[in-house]
């Protein structure tokens, strides 16, 4: 017997290193980790409560959580590219351009 | 303390660990195999919390496929290594703070919001069942099944499109 709150808690620091992640990174493929970080963490605390309250309905909503974080991380780094060819580096603060 | 909760917390400390590894290391290609650390523990604490279909699935699509994208991309454009100068000095310090105090509000939310209520580690035989999960994912979750499906195919034909390159580079 664990209690809920541990498994919550492992959920809020990860979340908020992710936040930091973004925060703190210059990198923007450091900074597409860290949102799958956030996704990590958000999942964490599906398949909790749906152990919790002994639902599958958690373990699914988790499979379309990651279907979308493949289809983001997929055009995120299709994006990436498309920036680098631009702009010869991946650093978010060379992004200050509206035209390329 | 239980063999359970010995277990938990070295999972845990593990995925910390890894995530705040990832966080710090200077070289991409090391912060993505330390991504990958963080979802294999993340995924054994799903095991036992009975649910083996998606911690199998969080080790083959993300560990596996999700994570090869990102090495395959950081090879591609050699980016494992460049300068983080800051243009601007304070934005560390606040970032620093903004992630710190957001940890304390969430602890400060679980500690006065959520109770003591327990978690039984050994799952139900029904929990565990990827037959069970397939056919609510099949029957209740069908609509959001198929639009899923559908953002997948257009993330595809996006991520093909973007990287194809403008009709000036077709020209030459």
């Amino acid at each position: 017997m664990i209690p809920i709150v541990y498994y919550l808690a492992l959920a809020v620091i990860i979340f908020s290193l992710g936040i930091l992640g973004v925060l703190l990174r210059k990198n923007a493929i450091v900074i597409f980790m860290s949102l799958e970080l956030m996704f990590n963490a958000a999942n964490l605390v599906f398949i909790t409560f749906a152990n919790y309250f002994k639902l599958l309905d958690g373990q699914v909503l988790v499979i379309f959580v990651m279907t979308t974080a493949a289809a983001e991380v997929a055009v995120g780094l299709a994006l990436m590219v498309m920036i680098f060819r631009v702009k010869g580096s991946i650093d978010v603060d060379q992004m200050n351009h509206l035209k390329g | 303390m239980s063999a359970g909760l010995i277990v938990f917390l070295i999972l845990a400390v593990i995925a910390i660990a890894a995530a705040a590894a990832m966080l710090l290391s200077s070289n991409t290609v090391y912060s993505a195999l330390f991504l990958i650390m963080n979802f294999i523990a993340i995924a054994v604490i799903y095991l036992t919390l009975g649910a083996p279909f998606v911690a199998l699935a969080q080790i083959t699509v993300y560990a596996g496929a999700i994570m090869v994208l990102f090495l395959f991309v950081i090879m591609m454009l050699g980016a494992e290594k460049f300068s983080e100068k800051e243009p601007l000095t304070w934005q560390r310090p606040v970032a620093i703070l903004l992630g710190l105090g957001l940890i304390g509000e969430g602890v400060y939310a679980l500690l006065t919001r959520v109770g003591t209520q327990m978690l039984s580690n050994t799952a139900t035989e029904a929990m565990a069942d990827p037959k069970a999960l397939g056919v609510l994912l099949y029957t209740k979750y069908s609509l959001p099944f198929e639009i899923t499906s559908i953002l997948l195919l257009v993330a595809a034909v996006g991520a093909v499109v973007l990287t194809r390159g403008g009709k000036k580079e077709e020209k030459q």
